[in-house]
């Protein structure tokens, strides 16, 4: 596999806690499973658990950190998925890092990484600051993900205005923990306003899934099993939509049947 | 206005909160957008209402200078109602300058 030919993509939301490594470790699997080799990045280095929630914090020997200076080649750092042999993972190194890593060294990385993989996913950091930009550095394209609350809309806009300052296209979106209950009663941004707000198109809608703390609890993502359980769907059609298949969005506050849902699309019906 | 909108209104409930947040999101992000600190901002306000004021008389209390956004294009929006045009006072006209006003003038300065 030649760089010209992999995908730099940066998973990042501005605020923290809306999913941005559950995403990556769920779409990583996932990739892998549809036959794409892939690496992801923990770009995070303050604050890392891309490792725990792919379950692989046992077998990390080197980090990032060594690849740099040099003290170990990159095969040994990378850190291969057991179960899903496409998957590897290069695990952030100490939080020290932060005081003299640069864009270029985030780059230098990530270039390396693509001479292997077909998928490069580079789990950023929350936040605008130094960090976000080493990790925006790396990457040639972006996944946007946002929750439907006001706060994550906020900096999720803040983060694309970065974005698109540096040229990273193409951004996508992914709203997660969707309560399609909420939507229906309308006590929950709708996903069209957030796609209208953010002017992003949609790459994946994922509904809000006890069964995520479980598959975090394990180490296992939710994308590795046939679960079927609704957020394992939605993060395989992501994917499924990355490697260019068209896979129908769905909004679940639409599809909602019964007599509640029923009542509740008829209060939206515009009267005049 | 939709039929929930409607049945808010007539029992006096308050609106869905959905439809709150994408107002306040809506204003905040304008803001954000533009980078213009609220100072700045109101000072730019006071600045077009004493301009367009020159001209037509306006209605300062309905009139708003505000931000508004849509597809990450940021805009200035100006509703202000006039109330009605400025009369042209006839000594603003005559130094506007008729032609013969224009001869006076070369005549006082030669």
């Amino acid at each position: 596999m030649t760089a010209q030919s992999s995908r730099f993509i940066l998973i990042c939301s501005g605020k923290g806690g809306v999913g941005k490594t559950t995403l990556t470790a769920n779409l990583g699997i996932a990739l892998a499973r549809l036959g794409a080799t892939t690496a992801v990045l923990d770009a995070d280095f303050g604050l890392r658990n891309l490792d725990l929630l792919l379950g692989l914090e046992n077998r990390i020997v080197y980090t990032a950190q060594e690849v740099l200076a040099g003290s170990c080649r990159l095969e040994q750092a990378l850190v291969k998925h057991k179960q899903e042999p496409n998957l590897a993972l290069l695990p952030a190194g100490n939080p020290r890092m932060l005081e003299w890593l640069k864009p270029e060294d985030m780059r230098q990385i990530a270039t390396m990484v693509g001479e292997q993989f077909e998928y490069v996913l580079i789990d950023a950091p929350a936040g605008i600051e130094g960090g976000f930009r080493n990790a925006m550095a790396a990457a040639t394209e972006a996944i946007v993900v946002t929750t439907p609350e006001v706060s994550a809309v906020r900096d999720a806009d803040r983060v694309i205005g970065l974005l698109n300052s540096e040229g990273v296209k193409p951004i996508q979106l992914v709203l997660n923990r969707v309560r399609p209950k909420m939507m229906a009663s309308q006590e929950m941004l709708a996903v069209d306003d957030v796609t209208d707000i953010l002017a992003l198109p949609l790459l994946g809608l994922v509904q809000e899934d006890e069964q995520v703390i479980v598959s975090t609890n394990r180490g296992e993502p939710l994308t590795l099993g046939d679960s079927g359980s609704p957020a394992a769907r939605a993060y395989t059609n992501v994917a499924r939509r990355l490697r260019g298949e068209a896979v129908p969005l769905i909004d679940p506050s639409k599809e909602r049947q019964g007599l509640r849902a029923r009542i509740g699309r008829l209060m939206q019906t515009k009267i005049f | 206005m939709t039929l929930r909108e409607l049945i808010d209104k007539l029992l006096g409930r308050q609106p869905a909160s959905a439809d709150t947040a994408k107002q306040r999101l809506r204003l905040v992000l304008a803001h954000d957008r533009s980078d213009l600190n609220p100072e700045l901002l109101e000072q730019m306000r006071r600045e077009i209402l004493e301009v367009v004021n020159r001209y037509v008389e306006i209605d300062l209390e309905e009139g708003d200078v505000s931000l508004a956004t849509e597809d990450r294009v940021t805009a200035l929006v100006a509703n202000l109602p006039i109330r009605r045009a400025r009369i042209p006072e006839p000594e603003l006209n005559m130094a506007a300058g008729t032609p013969e006003e224009d001869s006076e003038g070369v005549a006082t300065l030669g």
